[in-house]
């Protein structure tokens, strides 16, 4: 049912093209060029009508495993809500996402929120944040993201949300969620209030801020937890920041990932989902499998270095297109204990990373192609 | 005083207290709906202008574009136009105006290299890669009025025009953004701003797009603010972080 929304939002915008095309010819502002434009239109109808529309259903797929059965659970994730009154987009977008998520049949087991639900950590942000999550069906399971930490430390989201991290069992699969945004003291040296504090680590590109860390104590709690659990498990781990080194400079990075990945890799599967990029980003390193997830309110470019080879870039996102490059997605685990990922991109055809493209190392059941990359 | 008299004295006292008000609130209200004083961290610049060649309202005066060597052409109008032959005529007689005040060395290198412009090096000379384009002068005679404090000036400048766009770039409120959105959350370090690829074609536009264009699109409707002019001080500041972000990228208008 999903696919629907953004057939028909892609056909709408092909008219318009098309009648713009008839409109600057009959305006007779075009050159000899009138019969290449003709010929360019409806190259683009054609090739629209070509790509499409093979609708990518949510349904499960029946496969047999590790895993007790296969199931799939959602993800919604970096919102960056502002008060409504100031930015009444980023909450539409939400809620959009909470009505994609809401229309699953059947419904997922439960549902990742990635974090940044908030973009400068306000109570008002967090709490109208909530309010739309609640409107979802099936269970949620919260992390936290830097936009909703660094105004107080956490206070308010461990308040309403409980544990940063945390982990849980869940059909045959060990599940954790960590905290992977802390960032070493860079505000009492320099005096910054809460607010200044919360305003740097909001900037992406903003050099006077820390990179992300799990940190010590943490990842003493990790292994702790992980020594309970048999090496055949199937483990997978949400972060909101990759758990692997990108680009420092955007702190699409964890500081303290070799130390991690250490701790995952004695196990036979591992899969990490993550969010910050708000992106179409795969990965992987020997066992461990790494996802990105899309936002809602907005997408990143890619980083103009170290791209893992695996990722098959999203196309550039249209900046007259408001919902470009964003949306949300569903993770479908497999009988194996490693998962497909499913990007639910708004206005576009979804997008699929399977478990076989990344076992396989990028050789079989490669995802749709890149056709527009990033400059 | 009569009754009456009296009587119309107060009224008029009445009214003119109440037009007194009226203007004071009028007053005020006009001072409060004035726009902020804008930021003057860049100023707005007049350009500088040569001075005008004097004209004796019978013949044309033509001025060379340094601002100081001007010609009078006789039996010309001012404000006629010349013939193309004779309008070279007068331009050479211009430049030969400009050389005579200059040492002959440092002209006939200049005339030199002016002669072989636009014509492929020798093959020896290309292979050699010394630069001895003007032969007869030696290489410390050639022409170069920059000083180190040139050099240093339009640094410090360029580099002031960029950290203002820095911030501007990275700040709502300096776009007059109305909902939160910088331009920095959709483009971290200006990526994806890819200046090199204007001016193109823009179907949504209906026209030919140069970077300005698409950085108004933004500033009009993801951060739902007001277009700036294409002279204002902050477009200006923008273009110039813009560009310095994708220093050393070939240029590749047109490409989409």
């Amino acid at each position: 049912m999903i696919p629907l929304k953004w057939s028909r939002r892609r056909e709408e915008y092909l008219r318009e093209r098309e009648a713009w095309f008839d409109q600057l010819l009959a305006a007779g502002k075009s050159w000899q060029g009138r019969r290449r434009f003709l010929k360019m239109a409806a190259m683009a109808a054609g090739a629209a009508t070509a790509r499409s529309f093979t609708p990518q259903s949510f349904q499960l797929v029946e496969v047999a495993s590790a895993a007790e059965r296969p199931f799939s659970f959602a993800y919604i994730s970096d919102s960056h809500l502002y008060e409504k009154t100031l930015n009444e987009r980023f909450v539409r977008q939400l809620e959009r996402a909470v009505a994609d998520v809401n229309a699953l049949d059947p419904q997922p087991d439960f549902i990742l929120y990635g974090g940044d639900l908030a973009q400068l950590g306000q109570p008002g942000e967090l709490k109208l944040g909530a309010e739309i999550l609640k409107q979802l069906k099936a269970p949620v399971k919260y992390m936290v993201g830097e936009h909703d930490w660094f105004l107080d430390m956490g206070d308010l989201w461990k308040e309403m949300f409980g544990k940063p991290y945390y982990s849980f069992d869940h059909q045959g699969i060990h599940f954790i969620t960590l905290m992977s945004v802390n960032e070493k003291d860079f505000w009492t040296a320099k005096g910054l209030t809460p607010m200044q504090r919360m305003q740097i680590v909001a900037g992406l590109d903003d050099g006077r801020q820390s990179a992300f860390e799990v940190g010590e104590e943490e990842r003493d709690w990790l292994k702790n937890d992980l020594a309970k659990v048999p090496k055949t498990t199937p483990v997978i781990v949400f972060s909101h920041s990759p758990l692997y080194k990108l680009y420092r400079q955007w702190n699409f990075w964890t500081d303290d990932a070799e130390q991690v990945q250490a701790l995952l890799r004695p196990f036979n599967k591992v899969t990490v989902i993550h969010g910050h990029t708000h992106q179409v980003l795969t990965n992987r390193l020997g066992n461990i499998h790494f996802h990105g997830m899309l936002s809602t309110a907005w997408p990143w470019p890619y980083a103009p270095q170290g791209l893992p080879k695996l990722t098959m870039q999203m196309n550039r996102p249209d900046p007259f297109n408001q919902v470009e490059g964003m949306g949300n997605g569903t993770i479908k685990v497999n009988q194996t204990g490693y998962v497909d990922h499913e990007y639910n991109m708004w206005n576009r055809n979804p997008l699929r990373v399977t478990e076989k493209y990344l076992s396989s190392n990028g050789t079989l059941d490669l995802p749709a192609k890149t056709t527009l990359s990033t400059y | 005083m009569s009754k009456g008299q009296w009587l119309k004295f107060c009224v008029l006292i009445v009214l003119l207290t109440g037009a007194i008000a009226i203007y004071q609130r009028v007053q005020a209200q006009q001072q409060s709906e004035k726009p902020p004083v804008s930021d003057t961290q860049v100023k707005q610049v007049e350009l500088p202008q040569h001075q005008a060649a004097p004209e004796d309202g019978e013949n044309m005066v033509v001025q060379l574009c340094d601002g100081e060597t001007n010609m009078t052409v006789k039996g010309a109008r001012p404000g006629e136009r010349l013939s193309p032959k004779r309008a070279q005529v007068v331009s050479d007689q211009l430049m030969n105006m400009w050389f005579a005040k200059r040492d002959p060395a440092v002209v006939k290198a200049w005339q030199q290299e002016a002669a072989t412009a636009g014509k492929k090096p020798s093959g020896q000379e290309s292979k050699k890669g010394s630069p001895t384009r003007s032969r007869g002068v030696k290489q410390e005679e050639q022409i170069n009025d920059f000083t180190a404090r040139d050099y240093s000036v339009w640094k410090r400048e360029l580099e002031r025009e960029v950290k203002y766009g820095d911030q501007v770039f990275h700040d709502d409120k300096l776009i007059g953004s109305t909902n939160g959105v910088s331009c920095a959350m959709c483009h971290p370090h200006a990526a994806n701003t890819h200046p090199e690829t204007y001016p193109k074609f823009q179907i949504q536009l209906r026209r030919v797009a140069l970077l300005r264009d698409m950085i108004n699109w933004c500033i009009e409707n993801p951060s739902r603010g007001k277009k700036l002019n294409a002279d204002d001080p902050k477009m200006r500041a923008l273009e110039a972080y813009i560009m310095a972000q994708r220093k050393g990228v070939p240029m590749e208008y047109g490409k989409h």
